[in-house]
């Protein structure tokens, strides 16, 4: 029979944790017990609890010191302290450090059982919660993207329209809001679902490259090109192409983009021959396109051209409503991925991430997220374990002893974050809580080389 | 007495064995759990189990000597004495039994009080100990307590409670029983 919920018993005398194990037990529960503390704490660490009833006086360990460390694992689980020496100090005491209760033994059988009933039906209400939650989320879901809110839906409703057209999308949208995943769910949604997605990072690579990489070349036409390649267009032929970070591109390769899109054809580098191209293109940016356009950077005709269904990503912080979805989200799939009893973020976990202003938008939530379930000693992350706060890197760089701008700050802080990275470009932007794309663009604008 | 599907009920109490009563809990148990089932006498509880103390004896300690002591080829035991029962951090239990394991102990102490701490008369002292009987051999074939008041499977607390209850299974437990039975009869 399914257990009702788990109990842990936490006394040094066995004929106690025998006795109201076996109690307990005829009411259902599944029971757990521990003789002292340290063998509590592990239980604490691999099992979600329902209640903890944990005898005040053990040697070693007491039964205060054990509530405070199983607070720091499990802060939600309520604790009841038993203890055969009923002085106001040690209750009092007890009730501070955030015991539920504390019986006084001998207890009324009745006593025990109201109070366990209460707190374990309590618990079933908190479960029965999060599986309405998990249901409401399936609700909210976009393919790999997940939002309640009023912005979101509307993003959502749009794409799933724009999805079900052929016509270029123009994904605007700070770095971390979604960008791929919204083109990846837009072709996912496509008639064009069963032919590739393939992206290309336009900013990643140099003019010649880039061209190469969209176009293919003919053997020989530059130095290295050993023999004949597709470009992406070729690749993406019957599926999408996803160009992010569009509003870096050289103008040469815009007039380029410019014409395959008006034409639907194009020549390999190098090559003669025209070759049809059937692509849906899908393109992002983080930048402001139209100041560009404004500017004399980006060529108004190709905007028009890639602006035919804009769609704009609000960032985290202008829909911090999603944060507990989200936390749910990504904790689901650490929880599969790492194979730990995951329950979710402590209350006040919860209270500083909905604080904090998320520059690094959704990325910057799951890597932070990411760090905790990993860090998490219990089923429960807590704040400790989410190190919100910006590692020491900076420490340096107090408004106090630095004349520096904050441009400045930001160059030395990715040096800093690069060196201790070993140069690993994938690694540090993870740290950094940006795309790799945003990465290099940074180390380009900032022109950090790896000697210096 | 062999087979594995036997039922044993011993008394274990300080005084005389009241052969004619049990002999009926006996039937009842039998007809029941549909296993046959015997009444014997034992010297008990054993002398351990008392709290000098509090004036109790422990059920756990009385479990764990039924169980060293148990008979080949019986399947529950069911341990029913005239002490008072307690575990340590409780001030009485009327029982207790293993879910699902082959002992439980029962006592007849606090079922012979009327609730102004009067004698019960045989008839409802008799009733109450079926009650109980069934209900902690009802655990060892691994039913819980069962959240209807009215069943013999639910929780008592109190002589109040004991008295609340029916003699009898509600529906639900019946059918988990008649499931329990059978499974372990084909296993």
């Amino acid at each position: 029979m399914k257990a009702k919920g788990s109990i842990l018993v936490v006394d040094d005398e066995e004929i106690v944790r025998d006795s109201l194990a076996s109690w307990l037990e005829e009411d259902g529960y599944h029971v757990d017990t521990a003789p002292d503390g340290p063998a509590a704490l592990t239980k604490l660490a691999q099992h979600a609890y329902a209640v903890l009833l944990v005898d005040l006086k053990m040697p070693g360990m007491d039964g205060l010191e054990v509530l405070a460390q199983a607070r720091s694992l499990q802060p939600d689980v309520p604790v009841i302290i038993m203890t055969a020496y009923a002085t106001v100090d040690t209750a009092v005491q007890a009730m501070k450090q955030g015991a539920y209760d504390y019986l006084v033994k001998p207890f009324e059988p009745e006593e025990l059982s109201l109070m366990v009933g209460k707190l374990t039906n309590a618990q079933a209400l908190r479960r029965e919660n999060v599986l309405l939650r998990k249901a409401l989320k399936r609700q909210f879901e976009f393919k790999d993207l997940v939002s309640k809110s009023p912005k979101m839906e509307a993003v959502f409703d749009l794409a799933r329209t724009a999805a079900k057209s052929n016509s270029t999308v123009l994904i605007l949208g700070e770095s971390g809001t979604g960008k791929e995943l919204l083109a990846r769910a837009i072709h996912a949604e496509s008639p064009r679902q069963d032919g590739p997605f393939v992206g290309v990072s336009c900013a990643a690579l140099t003019e010649n490259l880039l061209e190469s990489e969209l176009f293919g070349h003919e053997k020989g036409a530059f130095t290295g090109a050993a023999s004949s390649a597709r470009g992406k267009f070729e690749i993406a032929a019957g599926g999408s192409l996803f160009l992010d970070e569009i509003g870096d591109i050289s103008p040469k390769l815009q007039l380029d983009l410019l014409r395959v899109l008006d034409a639907r054809e194009f020549r390999r580098v190098g090559g003669s021959q025209l070759i049809k191209t059937d692509v849906r293109i899908l393109a992002a940016t983080n930048r402001g396109l139209k100041k560009l356009v404004e500017s004399g950077a980006f060529r108004e005709d190709l905007y028009y051209r890639l602006n035919v269904i804009p769609v704009t990503l609000p960032p985290l912080r202008e829909r911090k409503e999603d944060i507990p979805l989200l936390v749910e989200h990504f904790l689901a799939q650490s929880r599969t991925e790492m194979q730990k009893p995951l329950e979710g973020v402590s209350a006040e976990a919860m209270e500083m991430l909905m604080a904090h202003d998320w520059p690094g938008n959704v990325r910057e939530l799951r890597n932070v997220l990411e760090r905790g379930a990993v860090m998490a000693r219990g089923p429960i992350i807590t704040p400790m374990e989410l190190e919100l706060a910006l590692p020491a890197l900076l420490a340096g760089a107090t408004p106090t002893d630095s004349p520096d701008s904050l441009r400045d700050v930001e160059r030395k802080h990715i040096v800093a974050m690069l060196k201790q990275q070993n140069w690993n470009i994938t690694r540090s932007a993870r740290a950094l809580g940006i795309d790799r794309v945003t990465l290099y663009n940074k180390i380009k604008r900032y022109q950090i080389r790896e000697d210096e | 007495m062999a087979g594995r599907g036997t039922i044993l009920l011993q008394w274990m109490g300080m005084a005389p064995m009241d052969g004619e009563m049990l002999e009926r809990v006996r039937q009842e148990v039998e007809t029941t759990f549909a296993l046959p089932t015997h009444l014997v006498a034992v010297n008990g509880p054993p002398a351990d189990s008392l709290e000098p103390r509090r004036g109790q004896h422990s059920s756990t300690k009385i479990l764990r000597w039924v169980l060293t002591r148990l008979p080949p080829g019986v399947a529950k035991v069911l341990g029913i004495t005239d002490v008072d029962l307690f575990i340590p951090v409780l001030t009485f239990v009327f029982g207790e039994a293993q879910v699902d394991g082959p002992a439980a102990v029962v006592s007849t102490a606090r079922l012979r009080l009327t609730y102004n701490e009067r004698p019960a008369p045989p008839t409802l002292l008799e009733v109450r100990l079926l009650k109980e009987c069934l209900h902690e051999l009802g655990h060892t074939f691994g039913l819980v307590h069962c959240p209807n008041g009215t069943c013999l499977m639910s929780r008592s607390n109190s002589i109040l409670e004991v008295d609340q209850k029916r003699a009898a299974f509600c529906r639900d437990c019946r059918q988990r029983l008649r499931k329990l039975l059978e499974e372990r009869n084909g296993s």
